[in-house]
């Protein structure tokens, strides 16, 4: 049974977010890095580049397969996680804790669109 | 579509928490809760063991039966001793390939067994029926009853002979088999393997399969799904069929033609080989390192350094042992030499790469 943590938002793609003020961490949960396996390779844009919720924006390659990462929110990508990038097993490990991308929204009201982790527990089975 | 298959191990996949998924019309172990990596290592490292049981078994016996299968076998079971196995293909008339298999050569003259890819047994079956007409033989498909399971590894021949009491495997050299019985099971042990490492594969009812399984699981063998099991036959060069060969992938454009015994008088698909290895063929089979990260996949595009595409990939991945992104790519044979560079197209970027050996990791085989 995979985990859904509380007090963040979640994407129907299994993307999640924390919301600091205009800040927003985004990585993928534990029922994604599950159902993915050993995650090997994490293709991100770096500083800057603008993205866009609901349109895929990098990779994750797993050993057996690639999965779209959308963004669940619009802005401005501020801080790619160079450690992620490095080790993406820390993905594997914990999912919660390894954020993917910082982004800088530009609309943080996009948040409260998203899925609950109540909500997204139901999707995440 | 037929009904999806289990294999007799089913129930010990789902207790050990496999995730499963539909594979040949079976429901097969993708990868243990340890993950593809760590059975990947294990094998190269260790010991792990395998389902194999949805693999095919078809016994061909009776006065033509030598003649017969080497009618429809591109390697030469008359070069087979008792106990000697050999690896090949049956072919269309034109080249294609119907699969690749498996030829025991029995301690009784003039029985064969023929071990197939799960997805090819039916089509299999019928091709032999099909092209048995004026041979005295008896094709007989077992599939059912035979249940399978690969040990593999560094460590596989003290697991198979302090673990499952099977001595007799010890002094087996690749590629060789031996049978034994057990209150009067017949049971089947071959130095073989589809990992590019030392290994046994054992056959036998599913009463002693399952037994043998616990066994192994009980003292501590790393259980291995069919992921890691494509990551490492990959890594050893082996072609998977339907993606490295298939009714429109030749074994000479695969670079399989050594298993094609062209001095034999005849098999069917002979004269398409030789037309193919004398006039060349327009796409081969090349193996490519990319200098990225980035995993080629099954299906997209390989490219000239202009951009034009000249192939695609048939199988990729980061290769767990050799820590580097490699594949098997399907190329304009003009393309084909090593160290020719070019690009491969990834989620819509392209990424340098250059022609390499197929056999990315060396095989460790028991000579």
């Amino acid at each position: 049974m995979s985990k859904v943590l509380e007090g963040i938002r979640y994407s129907e793609s299994h993307e999640w977010v924390k919301a600091e003020g205009n800040i927003a961490y985004i990585g993928v949960s534990d029922f994604a890095q599950s159902e993915l396996g050993d995650i090997t390779y994490v293709d991100v844009p770096g500083e800057g580049e603008i993205v866009t919720k609901g349109v895929e924006f990098g990779a994750l390659e797993s050993v057996k397969t690639a999965a779209d990462l959308v963004s669940p929110v619009s802005g401005k990508i501020i801080e790619a996680n160079g450690s992620v990038i490095d080790a993406p097993e820390l993905i594997n490990q914990d999912a919660y804790s390894a954020w993917i991308v910082k982004v800088e929204m530009s609309d943080p009201s996009e948040i409260d669109t998203l899925l609950t982790p109540e909500e997204y527990g139901n999707i995440a089975k | 579509m037929c009904e999806i298959k289990n294999t007799v191990l089913h129930s010990r996949h789902l207790a050990l928490g496999a995730v499963m998924s539909p594979f040949a019309g079976f429901d097969m172990p993708i990868r243990y809760q340890a993950g593809i990596i760590a059975e990947h290592n294990a094998v190269r490292k260790s010991c792990g063991v395998f389902d194999v049981s949805h693999m095919g078994e078809i016994f061909v016996s009776g006065p033509d039966a030598l003649g017969f299968v080497n009618h429809v076998f591109t390697n030469d079971v008359s070069l087979e001793r008792p106990g000697d196995i050999l690896y090949g293909m049956m072919l269309y008339p034109d080249g294609g390939v119907v699969d690749d298999l498996l030829v025991y050569a029995g301690f009784t003259p003039g029985e064969y067994l023929l071990v197939v890819n799960a997805a090819n047994i039916d089509k299999d079956y019928a091709y032999l029926l099909s092209n048995s007409e004026g041979y005295d033989v008896r094709i007989v498909n077992d599939s059912d009853k035979w249940a399978q399971i690969a040990v593999q590894g560094p460590e596989s021949e003290a697991a198979v002979c302090n673990v499952l009491g099977l001595g007799c495997a010890s002094p087996l050299s690749f590629y060789t088999y031996t049978e034994t019985e057990k209150d009067g099971v017949r049971i089947i042990v071959s130095r073989t393997g589809y990992t590019g490492e030392d290994g046994f594969e054992i056959y036998s009812t599913p009463d002693v399969i399952i037994s043998y399984w616990d066994r192994l699981v009980e003292a501590g063998i790393q259980p291995c799904g069919l992921g890691c099991r494509d990551t490492l036959r990959f890594e050893a060069g082996m072609p998977l069929y339907g993606d490295e060969l298939s009714e429109c992938i030749s074994p000479v454009m695969a670079g399989l033609s050594m298993f094609c015994k062209l001095d034999k008088e005849e098999f069917i698909g002979k004269d398409a080989i030789v037309k193919q290895k004398t006039e060349g063929t327009e796409r081969k089979l090349v193996g490519l390192e990319l200098s990225d990260k980035a995993v080629a996949r099954a299906g997209y595009p390989v490219e000239t350094l202009d951009e034009i595409q000249i192939g695609i990939v048939t199988t990729g991945y980061h290769s767990i042992t050799l820590d580097k992104s490699i594949c098997f790519a399907l190329v304009d044979s003009r393309y084909s030499a090593l160290g020719t560079d070019l690009l491969v197209r990834i989620r819509n970027k392209v990424f340098p790469c250059k022609v390499v050996k197929k056999r990315f990791y060396q095989t460790k085989y028991k000579k």
